[in-house]
């Protein structure tokens, strides 16, 4: 049978914007996803950088169903029964579109219908079940009953990607480098989240959760505002809920959260119109899957490419670079008419030059920084713990702040040698 | 609200063929703690001791792949549903 130029397996962002980049080139692409339209099964917590990726979208995103502008962000330590917030915002988060929050059904289906309009094939309800091969070159995919031969096949499929496993790339899933993230969709007007969250018409917050959300284990919770609707949820290491004693089923994990004081007052009146989860890479630089082989390359979550940064999580501009870099790798080998391991290659050495590796690759520490319960349990304890001891005025005279102060900071091992080095190696991540 | 209830919010079109197998031999004689009964956010698994075997409710399956990682005794077979099947989010 004759081949196709090039089988994109998935219609995620790195899926979609890779067959972007390839449409207008006069090649035969096609993209296929297993649900019933692109995005319907696919789940972010989430925002979207764009900053990074706006040298190589070009008007890839131009009118794309946004859901609100990140102008606020905000970080919560929650203790048992109180909590210490942080909330930022400025001029260069108002004035510029640096981040915005998503919707992937809605997002993902918007950029597909685009690509449709380019004479992309965009097929739904087709799940990818095998690789072809020809000799130790992958030569195309098989979905149930039907085979497309092609020059190269794009994984795109994911974090779970069995197109990855197949070919031989993706090392075996090890609990302690992924997590599953648990999210509602709760509807809110659109007024009481501007309301609510202090912010503007298309104006949002992200706000980020660490404590007492995941009780202790790896992990945290997350609110993001939607146009009129809120994403909350919790992201939960696999290995620390695996060991957790005594355990703890997942689900009640979210009820506990929205439970909370801080919480509860935010979406009270909100329902709840959509149940979801996902798995996130968390293994960040050193679990990345091989990249290429004869005939084949992997993008987004399904090489891995996610990055927990602490302070806030990245994996669709990971998605969205990788793919428009395997697109530009995949004209380069046609030109000279070689798909081998060898040509493809340079798709990696392209990634190694933009911040998709570059950031992953500064970040290689993070995920062993990050194993460390004090994040979970004993920062988010006693930081809103200090304030309250200081903030508290009892029947008696008040003792000198600083005294308190001081002799809290020392009670709760703050000044210890442990805490300190702790402080010391923030330099290496 | 209750796990099912929150299932019940979301569009499922389920396929006579569950896209998840068990190997209940490895669960009996492997496995101690069955790490499936607790991490699925859809809490589909559960453990019948008539039978002395674990079952799952694979129709309500938000397809995440949690208990195909969590298997680490290798008993869980796990496959997406097929085309046309399973969990579609409107949201996402």
């Amino acid at each position: 049978m004759e081949k196709i130029d090039v089988v994109i397996v998935g219609g995620g962002l790195s899926g979609l914007a890779c067959a972007y980049r390839l449409a207008d080139n006069d090649l035969q692409v096609i993209v296929l996803e297993r649900g019933d339209f692109p995005g319907s099964k696919n789940v972010t917590g989430g925002r979207l950088y764009l900053e990074p990726i706006k040298p190589l979208i070009g008007d890839m995103l131009e009118g794309a169903p946004l859901e609100r502008r990140v102008v606020r962000e905000r970080w919560s330590l929650l203790g048992d029964n109180n909590s210490l917030n942080i909330d930022f915002t400025g001029e260069r988060l108002r004035k510029t579109g640096h981040s915005y929050t998503v919707l992937r059904a809605t997002l993902d289906r918007w950029l597909s219908e685009r690509l449709m309009e380019k004479g992309v094939f965009v097929i739904p309800t087709k799940r990818v079940d095998d690789l072809i091969w020809e000799d130790k070159t992958v030569a195309g995919i098989v979905s149930g009953e039907e085979e497309i031969p092609a020059h190269v096949v794009v994984a795109a499929d994911g974090v779970l990607s069995f197109m990855a496993e197949k070919a031989g790339l993706k090392p075996k899933m090890k609990p302690k480098n992924y997590a599953v993230g648990i999210k509602e969709i709760i509807e809110l007007s659109e007024e009481k989240i501007n309301d609510r969250f202090n912010v503007e018409k298309d104006e949002g917050c992200a706000h980020l959760f660490l404590g007492d959300v995941t009780k202790g284990m790896f992990g945290g919770g997350f609110l993001y505002t939607n146009k009129d609707t809120i994403s909350l949820g919790i992201v939960i290491g696999i290995k620390a809920l695996m060991e957790r004693a005594p355990t703890i089923e997942a689900h009640t994990l979210l009820d506990d959260f929205k439970a909370r004081y801080e919480i509860k007052r935010l979406i009270e009146g909100g329902n709840t119109i959509e149940y979801s989860a996902h798995v996130i890479p968390e293994g960040g630089y050193n679990t990345i899957s091989k990249l290429y082989g004869d005939g084949i390359l992997v993008t987004g979550d399904a090489a891995g490419f996610a990055l927990n940064m602490g302070v806030t999580v990245r994996g669709m501009e990971f998605a969205i670079a990788s793919g428009i870099i395997a697109a530009e790798t995949i004209l380069m080998a046609r030109q000279k008419g070689d798909y081998s391991a060898q040509t493809l290659s340079s798709y990696e050495a392209r990634l190694r030059e933009t911040f998709v590796l570059k950031d992953m690759m500064n970040c290689k520490d993070m995920p062993e920084f990050l194993d460390n319960d004090a994040f979970f349990t004993y920062y988010p304890k006693y930081f809103p713990h200090f304030v309250e001891k200081v903030m508290w005025f009892g029947d008696q005279p008040k003792e000198k702040i600083g005294q308190t102060l001081w002799r809290e900071l020392k009670s709760s091992g703050m000044m210890s040698f442990k805490r300190l080095k702790e402080l010391y190696s923030i330099k290496n991540i | 609200m209750r796990v099912d209830e929150k299932l019940a919010l979301d569009a499922f079109k389920a396929d006579k063929e569950s896209h998840i197998k068990i190997n209940n031999d490895i669960c009996r004689t492997r496995c101690k703690i069955k790490y499936c009964l607790f991490v699925c956010p859809g809490h589909l698994y559960t453990y019948n001791e008539e039978n002395n075997e674990v079952v799952v409710e694979f129709a309500g399956c938000l397809e995440c792949g949690t208990c195909k990682i969590a298997c680490i005794e290798g008993a869980i077979e796990w496959q997406y549903p097929k085309g046309e099947y399973g969990v579609q989010f409107r949201f996402g």
